[in-house]
């Protein structure tokens, strides 16, 4: 028995918290249940509207099954169509401003830390703003309809590309530049053939998967008229049609899925092609 | 000699052919797509010429009409900082409440997400039909976007938060648990076999044996979903959600301008603090 307490003595830690790391540890868990009673009792989360909410959700679950197109195919299809162009044509526009725009945000390439810091805090302030909110910008620039979509997307986009760029060309092999300048080539020769044949691939991966994730986000564009299927949607939860809204997302998650598969195949035989 | 060297030239010239017959033939099926999606997309010549200018106008218009010499008098003065931002204490309040929103979506989706993840796991699953229906679900939950869930949730649960913090936590779960049940399986089973073998439950395996090694992880993936859900939750309001996205969207209606462009710097100010406090704590939970 003594030997416990003299182990004890030695070795407090090892029989558990000191009492005040116990008292910390309450502290701490009681400042963190105060929190999340204050939101919920602010955001009014009470067992009665939840289970008000949970039946509301209920009835609109027994509303959407069975799925059914309606009588709307046209309109249905073209929104899909329109959302998948919007995402690979904003896509497309952003992927042509982005590189340039990652070499000059690149560290290895501008060498200026000024110019380097500015322009990378530049990026990460546009990726701040939500493709929506460039939405419904453009939507009242340019008026309802997917050019409104395609500028939010290529807005947004280019913050994203730009940063992924500019840490994909920091993270190139030094040494094929320094090949270049030692053969005499100039800074832009140093660029063309010292890292751009480094970086290509990684780019065109990028882009890829954004194209994917922008198919994602050009399928909600429309909820703020910036046209795709994200309209045809809203405009049937309005009219409260739910078994036509649950085919339409059964619908978009099928299309996702097969941009998906076929990004998958270029990326496997475009980058399978530049690394050989 | 000269033979091998003509040989070499031979395939050099046929390789280079097919090479350059392959660039030709996907570069047309390129801009084919291009050319097709932009006529979907309506965004023909005329338009664009039509619709660029009027970006540039918008977009200026959105600057603040401010004077040198009355930059820091008070918010009664026109010109004035302080003018521009003179609801900045309505909008601040605002944003608190929609870092708070993403706050509770967050920590009910990693909550979620830390039930399924386990049995989603294929190291750890019971059988192979919980391991599928977990990972169908979270995909489900997954796949759908968070704006298409508060517009649905905006009627179950009426305009306000609860519909974002649902709509948000729903997605997060799908998002967090996909990540989670990766690193999982990933996890050294060693300490596994040791409890199980010291006759623990599957409970007391995943307690003492797995969540003492990816908790770090865990925490890291948390951190940057909120990240995430702060920017979502800035444009849940849109559909009626909550947070700031609501008052932008009236200010956006209604073209108040300059009020405009002073939420938006104020939401990407929100962003950028959020951003670094994330990646503080994120550098301590994971220890470097």
């Amino acid at each position: 028995m003594s030997d416990v307490a003299a182990w004890r003595a030695r070795m407090p830690g090892a029989f558990g918290a000191s009492p005040a790391r116990m008292a910390m540890r309450i502290s701490l868990g009681v400042l963190a249940l105060g929190w999340l009673v204050t939101l919920l009792v602010w955001f009014d989360l009470t067992p009665a509207r939840l289970w008000a909410g949970l039946a509301g959700l209920g009835k609109i679950v027994r509303l959407m099954i069975p799925p059914s197109p309606g009588d709307q195919w046209r309109d249905i299809l073209n929104g899909l169509a329109q959302s998948v162009a919007m995402a690979f044509l904003g896509s497309f526009v952003a992927l042509l401003v982005a590189i340039p725009l990652g070499f000059l945000g690149a560290r290895n390439v501008v060498v200026n830390m000024l110019a380097h810091f500015t322009l990378r805090r530049f990026f990460d302030g546009l990726r701040g703003m939500d493709q929506l909110i460039w939405a419904l910008a453009f939507v009242r620039a340019v008026g309802l309809g997917p050019l409104a979509g395609v500028m939010a997307i290529t807005a947004a986009e280019v913050a994203i590309l730009a940063k992924l760029f500019a840490e994909a060309i920091e993270n190139a092999d030094s040494r094929q530049s320094e090949a270049i300048t030692a053969v005499g080539g100039n800074g832009l020769l140093r660029v063309r053939f010292g890292l751009l044949p480094q970086v290509a691939p990684v780019m065109l991966a990028q882009f890829l998967y954004q194209v994917e994730s922008n198919t994602r986000s050009a399928s909600i564009l429309g909820v703020v008229g910036a046209g795709g299927i994200g309209l045809q949607i809203s405009e049937r939860i309005r009219v409260g049609y739910w078994d036509q809204v649950l085919f339409i997302i059964i619908l978009i998650l099928c299309t996702v899925a097969v941009i998906d598969w076929i990004s998958a195949r270029i990326r496997r035989r475009l980058i399978g092609e530049t690394t050989r | 000699m000269s033979g091998a060297i003509a040989s070499f030239e031979l395939s050099y010239a046929a390789r280079r052919r097919s090479r350059r017959a392959a660039t030709l033939f996907y570069g047309a099926v390129l801009i084919a797509c291009l050319i097709v999606s932009a006529w979907v997309s309506e965004a023909f010549p005329e338009t664009l010429a039509a619709g660029l200018p009027r970006v540039g106008e918008y977009f200026h218009k959105l600057a603040p009409k401010l004077e040198w010499a009355k930059l820091l008098s008070d918010v009664k003065t026109e010109g004035s900082i302080a003018y521009w931002f003179y609801r900045a204490d309505l909008w601040g309040w605002m944003l608190f409440e929609t870092t708070q929103i993403a706050a509770l979506a967050t920590l009910f989706g990693f909550c979620a997400a830390l039930a399924l993840c386990f049995t989603a796991s294929v190291n750890l699953a019971p059988n192979r039909a919980v391991y599928l229906v977990s990972r169908r679900v979270l995909e489900l939950f997954r796949t759908v976007p968070d704006i298409v869930y508060a517009l649905i949730l905006v009627y179950a649960f009426g305009v306000g938060p609860p519909a974002g913090i649902f709509a948000i936590a729903l997605h997060t779960t799908g998002a967090l648990g996909k990540l989670f049940a990766e690193v999982v399986e990933n996890a050294d089973m060693r300490p596994w076999e040791g409890v199980r073998a010291a006759g623990g439950t599957w409970l007391h395996g995943v307690r003492y044996a797995i969540l003492p090694q990816v908790l770090p992880n865990f925490l890291s993936y948390l951190l940057l979903r909120f990240e995430i859900n702060v920017r979502g939750s800035t444009v849940i309001g849109f559909v009626g959600a909550g947070g700031i996205g609501q008052e932008l969207y009236l200010v956006i209606a209604k073209n108040y301008y300059e009020e405009i462009g002073a939420i938006i710097i104020m939401i990407i100010l929100t962003v950028a603090l959020i951003d670094m406090i994330s990646e503080r704590l994120r550098s301590w939970a994971t220890g470097t």
